[in-house]
């Protein structure tokens, strides 16, 4: 194996002694795919695939996310559904109180639940419940990780963990029954902040906050990944006790990074709650969490753009072949992932340099 | 009082059957640096050996299962580590994700071919009953995991076999170094890991029924019994598997089951800012 | 600059029941360039390891500046001023030669203030690059220098941390004599203004460069002083050369007039051994 330098991540390409076309090539892309994404896209698409749209653009930014975490920072996480979970609840919660203006939400009295639990009465103020969505997160995997990190636990370990998260956290919301809705989670929703959301002006209006807000974040991370806080992440993950070393804390490091990720998970999954219309333990388990991370993987764990680009692609793989036959998209996801993980490690978007690297004599651009 | 005797043997099986499971994953992981997501396919695939085996052998089918269990899902390891996991050695997450797309199909693949309903398997009528509060079957599984691990114990210390698997844990390029055929020391470790898999999936059948994703209600425990005892080590993953076993059934009694799992999790994370490396570890001079 | 820098009371590490280091004292003054020798297993790497956080030792102390390092962790010790090395070079392979050093020199900085880019090269960075002549490979990857580029670019990293102490642990190993050579003005030109501590083998590279001496040996101290008279010193001779004599019994032909020369052949001898077994941890550390 001669390889090694290769098959790991991608050499950043060196900053100085760049010309102005290729300082403004990521830029443009970005601003082309904006107005794509912003103005072209809500004007052709129809309100129901404008939905779908919306729907992986959520999975996209919990995607973000994870390409910073495990792509830049080597922690690999599979509990994010966890994160997304919370911000989806917090919003479902909020949606449901609105919708039962004052009474107790329908499936509580279903379930025979006489009074609203204290645990639902801050959701009811609507800044609470998207405030919770992001800083709950960020709490949980604040806690989470400097107790995980500062004991330097990590790799294979801290992905477990994250794992067992995500399955006590299902089995949580489904045994509480009278405080989450058990299986089915929430749904029925119909307002929100006094639009129809079953209108199509709402459904794009929504498409609309998606895709801003992943852009949004997409510029925040991408400005962490080329600043020194990148640079040390990578270090990080190639060489955590080396780190030590140059007098920074990984754990820190890591911790923030980890948190970062949690919160935009738990901001996607408060905006998926109104574009789906649901959220429940299904949607937020183990297997939903790898699913994701796979998705980062076929798209590209090195690049941002790769992670998202994946998630999209798979969102919509997913919803075109479960149409067409729905066991055969199990096999598919597989066999997929056993050919990217073994032929394509970088994913789609380092596929490129990979087969660049495969053909015999070819000189790699310089 | 009552409830902390009947949950005894409870607690006691699960931790039987978690040992079983991790054990084949304490191994390949410390040895070969591989999370095997795959590994609770193992467990399925040697349930629905039982409940084949049934047509045959009638209500001794888990008898006759054990040996034939333990064969199905060691080739299907052996398989498995030959055509796919040994270019991932060393790249455990790469190969979590690898076993994971495995998994996914082998679900798949049980869903197509046995349909997607849970099975039963008859157990034997000899397990039925007890022995005061001691179902027999409870006692049987626990017997299969004592056997289990005096048997691996052995393996382990008093065959060339198996002072060759150690040496390769402790060092692997320099027990290649030494003349030992890692590979095919690899392939053995495999083998038996994934083997012991198939054997709880047969134990699993005496206390609940069989499915498509059954594997997937243990992995992620048996992984946490790797994490919590030390990679790769026999006596850190009896003690944490009985303890996880023991935790999780009377935390499910005394609170209520939907916390129980979180109570796990909590206790872990603690015991690991006690013991970060789990229970024991093989010490050596390297940076870790 | 006088006084007291670096000051080991009675120090002990064990490993399973194993006496690494075994009740040393070391004492280092401000602006001194000390080597530190002695056969493979004498505890010199344990010593910086148990100086630099690394290890926990089972008793005694370690006073930098008089405060106590033992019980800190690495990067706070770090933080006060100790700087070090590897044996075997960890660098950043994905990270240019330039981005490794400006990492080297941040660490001073604020928290929030890491998320801005770099703009530029700091004068840290400028000075180690200028220092180690590593100017031509600013933009290069870590992962494409040779090996002694390497060695040079983890000086280059410590000197960028402007610590008060450096610790190089064996920086010449694996290096051709013209390498060796300008890796031991560059361990002069540092010396001028810098407390350093040296792991080295190489008997030759320690009679051209060293002035004071401590030899390790089993753990202890055998002796310190000067190069002369560590190098006149029978003991020395005894578990240092003394051996290498043994071992080169065969291809030298025996007699041991030049003892010091033989010390060089010996410890040269002895280096892939040794390098081997730190090549397994460094595999650890990356």
């Amino acid at each position: 194996m001669t390889a090694t330098v290769r098959d790991a991540a991608p050499v950043a390409p060196p900053a100085p002694g760049r010309s102005w076309r290729d300082r403004l090539r990521g830029p443009s892309v970005f601003v082309l795919i904006a107005v794509l994404a912003l103005v072209v896209a809500p004007l052709l698409l129809e309100p129901f695939r404008l939905g779908l749209l919306a729907k992986y653009l959520c999975f996209g930014i919990v995607a973000l996310g994870i390409g910073l975490a495990w792509g830049q920072g080597g922690m690999l996480t599979l509990g994010q559904g966890v994160f997304f979970g919370l911000g989806g609840y917090a919003m479902g919660m909020y949606l449901k109180l609105h919708d039962a203006g004052g009474d107790l939400p329908d499936f509580m009295v279903w379930s025979g639940v006489e009074r609203l639990p204290a645990l639902w009465i801050p959701f009811e103020n609507p800044v609470f419940a998207i405030a919770f969505a992001v800083v709950g997160p960020v709490l949980l995997a604040v806690l989470l990780g400097s107790l995980v990190f500062r004991q330097r636990v990590r790799g294979a370990y801290f992905a477990i963990l994250t794992q067992a998260l995500a399955a006590a956290m299902v089995i949580l919301l489904v045994g509480q029954q009278g405080l989450t809705g058990g299986t089915n989670g929430l749904t029925n929703f119909f307002d929100l902040f006094g639009q129809d959301l079953a209108a199509d002006g709402t459904q794009r209006g929504l498409y609309v906050v998606v895709a801003a807000v992943l852009g949004v974040l997409y510029l925040v991370a991408w400005q962490l990944v080329r600043s020194r806080f990148g640079r040390l992440l990578v270090a990080i993950r190639d060489g955590e006790d080396r780190v030590r070393f140059l007098g920074y804390n990984p754990a820190t490091i890591k911790t923030i990074t980890f948190a970062v990720s949690a919160g935009m998970a738990g901001l996607a999954g408060a905006l998926f709650v109104p574009v789906v219309g649901i959220i429940s333990p299904a949607l937020l388990g183990v297997v939903p969490s790898l699913e994701l991370v796979v998705a980062v993987a076929v798209g590209g764990r090195f690049s941002l753009a790769g992670a998202v680009l994946g998630a999209v692609v798979m969102g919509y793989a997913k919803t075109s072949f479960s149409e067409e036959f729905a066991d055969g998209w199990l096999y598919l996801q597989g066999a997929l992932f056993i050919l990217v993980m073994t032929l394509a490690p970088k994913g789609i978007f380092g596929l490129a340099a990979t087969l660049r690297d495969l053909l015999p004599g070819r000189r790699a651009r310089a | 009082m009552e409830a902390i005797v009947n949950q005894l043997p409870i607690g006691l099986s699960i931790g039987a059957v978690l040992l079983l499971i991790a054990l084949g994953l304490t191994f390949t992981f410390g040895q070969m640096g591989v999370i095997n997501m795959a590994h609770g396919e193992f467990i399925m695939a040697g349930a629905y050996t039982a409940y084949l085996l049934q047509g045959w052998a009638g209500r001794q089918a888990v008898l006759v299962a054990l040996p034939v269990a333990f064969a199905v899902a060691g080739l299907m390891g052996l398989i498995l580590e030959r055509t796919a996991i040994r270019h991932f050695y060393g790249r455990p997450l790469d190969t979590l994700l690898l076993t994971w797309g495995v998994s996914l199909v082998l679900q798949q693949l049980a869903r197509d071919l046995f349909g997607a309903p849970n099975v039963q398997v008859q157990a034997p009528a000899w397990l039925q009953g007890g022995l005061g509060i001691l179902p027999y079957n409870r006692l049987f599984i626990f017997a299969l995991a004592v056997g289990s691990v005096v048997a691996i114990w052995g393996y382990m210390n008093r065959t060339s076999h198996g002072r060759r698997m150690q040496a390769v844990m402790q060092n692997r390029q320099l027990a290649a170094v030494m003349g030992i055929n890692t590979g095919r020391v690899d392939q053995r470790t495999f083998f038996i890991g994934s083997g012991l898999a198939g054997i709880a999936g047969v134990a699993l059948t005496l206390i609940g029924p069989v499915g498509p994703a059954l594997g997937t209600y243990y992995i992620v425990d048996a992984f946490l019994v790797v994490v919590a005892g030390g990679l790769g080590q026999l006596r850190g993953a009896v003690i944490a598997a009985v303890a996880l076993g023991l935790l999780n059934s009377y935390a499910e009694f005394w609170t209520n089951a939907s916390l129980a799992k979180v109570i796990v999790f909590v206790a872990i994370i603690a015991f690991l800012q006690v013991r970060p490396q789990g229970m024991f570890v093989l010490r050596s001079r390297a940076l870790t | 600059m006088s006084g007291t820098l670096l000051e080991v009371r009675d120090l002990s590490v064990v490993f399973d029941g194993f006496r690494a280091i075994d009740g040393v004292d070391f004492t280092v003054e401000q602006g001194e360039l000390r080597f530190l020798i002695g056969p493979n297993g004498a505890g010199k790497t344990t010593l910086i390891d148990v100086i630099t956080g690394l290890t926990r030792p089972a008793s005694g102390s370690v006073r930098f500046e008089g405060w106590d390092l033992v019980g800190r962790k690495e990067h706070e010790i770090v933080r006060m001023g100790v700087g070090r090395t590897f044996q075997t070079s960890v660098v950043f392979e994905q990270l240019t030669v330039v981005e490794n050093l400006d990492l080297a020199a941040s660490f001073r900085r604020p928290l929030w203030s890491l998320a801005r880019r770099r703009r530029g090269v700091s004068a840290a960075v400028e000075a180690a690059m200028a220092t180690t002549g590593l100017d031509a490979l600013a933009a290069r990857p870590a992962g494409v220098l040779s090996h002694g580029q390497r060695q040079w670019l983890e000086i280059g990293m410590l000197i960028a941390q402007r610590p008060r102490l450096l610790l190089l642990d064996e920086p010449v190993a694996g290096m051709s004599g013209e390498e060796r050579s300008r890796t031991g003005e560059l361990l002069v030109e540092i010396a001028k203004d810098h407390t350093v501590i040296v792991i080295e083998h190489d008997m030759d590279f320690l009679r051209r460069y060293a002035s004071q001496v401590t030899v390790l040996h089993e753990g202890k101290v055998l002796v310190e002083g000067s190069v002369d008279q560590v190098r006149s010193d029978p003991r020395v001779q005894e578990v240092y050369l003394g051996r290498a004599e043994d071992r080169d019994k065969r291809p030298a032909g025996g007699g041991r007039a030049g003892a010091a020369g033989e010390g060089r052949t010996g410890s040269a001898g002895a280096e892939p051994a040794e390098g081997a077994a730190v090549g397994s941890a460094a595999g650890e550390v990356t």
